[in-house]
């Protein structure tokens, strides 16, 4: 388990972090949402020992990260944002030093390594000097090096940040694999990333947790949690917007549809579906919303930040 | 302590990933080469003696080894490898030694390379040879005094011209502390002990006794510590410096 208490961290006269609490359990992929700037990466520098936080604590399986930073730092595989390396290093001599460094010796160290390079299908490239790679092929060392110990907690920061949508894909589903048993906390600001692969989404903004909760939980908060979108023709919004637990009726003049909210709590689906029946309009698409999760995280974000 | 070889073997590694390493041992042993036999009269000396190889050694050392050092810990904070780094399960003594008796060892390679020299003088008299080994282990500490020195600035400059600069410009203080030109600034409102303090500082007077092939107990001790306080304050500044 990881346990967060009161973590704070101010550079000079601006909090960075303010006073974060949290606990993550082992089966669980905490996705940390915020803005850039909002201090995911503090938090995370934190996590793993690289900086020391004003006060508050962070212990890893047990270990406070102060006080047992080497023990710690054993349970854990970090990518630091960005994914920096020993750029004038040839990937399998990178690979070498980090599986030595946690501890490797001889057969078990190649095995490590050989591992860790079919896990992120880095064969081809295993000679190069890692400046010479291309950016997913980068991102993919870096993940390569964080995840050779099979630790039990993966911190990642921004794991697919510069990746093209295969890339992406590949390394959510890696994730996902990964996932099992052990604790991955990754930082985003991708929001369709958190639906993907997050069992858990926190979301911060100028160092503060302002929502806790499950994807769905989140965008249940959202203004279109439940709401259906109609596309067809001579519908009539005065009537839609009449049905009981409806809030509003917008139109999108882009697509020609109409999305009908609902008030928090309702469920319009039937009675809009009871209309279209009643007054015999042809609907070509009918699509009930989960919430959109980017307007959650707009309104959550932009309200503190003003 | 066991993940010290790991951190000594990248670090030496990554000096023979660039043409770095082979330029310096060049440009170290042509280096070398002139200052022993032009400026320092080794054939005129008419003497089988390594003194004139020796005695330049502050001097070649001053530019040479800072250049060494500069990239041991500014490097790792341009490119932020040293929050990897320092979020790998090292201790801050492992890998400011491990980085320290990289370029050490490197340093340590140049400085044999000057073989030849030492076959020179055995071919063409009957040195002792007991005092060039003396003055070969005073170099190599020399060397190790200017990299503590060099570390520390590495580590607290992002830049690596910059740190190359404060090495140079520091260790040229320590070179020239036994010099009037350090010592008339202290003198008559320092007392003597300070003075003695600031003279005994110097690099040069400790250095010249070592190459002469005198080891004093004294003399090792003072660079063995001086290297010991740099490498110190190098954990501190890296801790203090890491994140900036």
């Amino acid at each position: 388990m990881i346990e967060i208490n009161n973590l704070t961290r101010r550079f000079a006269q601006r909090t960075v972090v303010d006073d974060l609490s949290f606990r993550v359990q082992p089966g669980e992929v905490l996705g940390f949402l915020g803005p850039n700037g909002a201090g995911k990466s503090t938090t995370m520098k934190m996590l793993t020992g690289f900086l020391a936080p004003t006060s508050g604590s962070a212990r890893i399986l047990g270990f406070d990260i102060q006080r047992q930073t080497l023990q710690a730092q054993r349970q854990i595989g970090y990518l630091p944002e960005g994914a920096p390396c020993y750029g004038d290093m040839p990937v399998a001599g990178f690979l070498a030093f980090i599986a030595e460094v946690r501890g490797f010796r001889g057969a078990e160290k190649r095995r490590r390594v050989d591992a860790a390079v079919a896990r992120l299908e880095l064969e081809k490239v295993l000679g190069q000097s890692i400046e010479t790679l291309s950016k997913g092929f980068k991102r993919r060392v870096g993940l390569a090096q964080a995840i050779l110990h099979e630790p039990p907690v993966l911190i990642l920061d921004e794991p697919t940040d510069g990746l093209d949508p295969n890339q992406k894909h590949q390394v959510r589903q890696l994730i996902g694999e990964l996932a099992r048993d052990r604790i991955v906390v990754i930082s985003t600001h991708i929001l369709e990333e958190v639906s993907a692969v997050c069992s858990r989404a926190l979301i911060i903004t100028s160092g503060r947790l302002v929502a806790d909760g499950t994807p769905l939980e989140l965008e249940s908060r959202s203004r279109y949690h439940q709401a259906v979108t109609l596309v067809g023709d001579a519908l009539d919004p005065a009537a839609l917007a009449a049905l009981p637990g409806v809030a509003g009726v917008e139109a999108n003049p882009v697509e020609g549809s109409l999305t009908v909210l609902a008030r928090p709590g309702e469920v319009i689906f039937p009675q809009v579906n009871a209309l279209i029946h009643q007054r015999g309009w042809a609907v070509r698409e009918l699509d009930v919303e989960r919430g959109r999760l980017d307007e959650v995280f707009r309104a959550l974000t932009r309200e503190e930040a003003a | 302590m066991r993940q010290l070889p790991a951190v000594l073997k990248r670090e030496l590694g990554s000096y023979f990933a660039t043409p770095l390493a082979y330029v310096f041992i060049l440009i170290f042993l042509v280096l070398s080469g002139v200052f022993t036999f032009y400026l320092g009269g080794f054939f005129e000396s008419n003497q089988a003696s390594l003194a004139p190889f020796f005695n330049f050694h502050p001097w070649l050392y001053l530019f040479l080894v800072p250049a060494i050092a500069m990239r041991l810990w500014a490097e790792e904070r341009k490119s932020g490898s040293i929050e990897l780094l320092m979020t790998l399960p090292i201790s801050r003594f492992e890998a400011v030694v491990g980085k320290f008796l990289a370029a050490w060892a490197f340093s340590g390679l140049a400085l044999l390379l000057t073989f030849p020299l030492v076959l020179t003088v055995n071919y063409l008299g009957d040195p002792d040879n007991g005092a060039i080994l003396t003055g070969y282990l005073g170099s190599w500490l020399l060397a190790g005094a200017y990299l503590a020195i060099g570390s520390c600035m590495s580590a607290l400059a992002k830049n690596q011209v910059i740190a190359f600069i404060l090495a140079v410009s520091l260790s040229f203080l320590f070179i020239v502390s036994g010099f009037p030109l350090v010592l008339d600034a202290f003198a008559g409102w320092a007392p003597q002990w300070l003075l003695d303090a600031v003279a005994s500082l110097s690099f040069l007077v400790r250095f010249d006794a070592i190459s002469k092939g005198v080891l004093d107990l004294r003399d090792l001790l003072y660079f063995v510590s001086l290297i010991a306080a740099w490498l110190s304050a190098t954990a501190v500044v890296v801790d203090l410096k890491k994140a900036d």
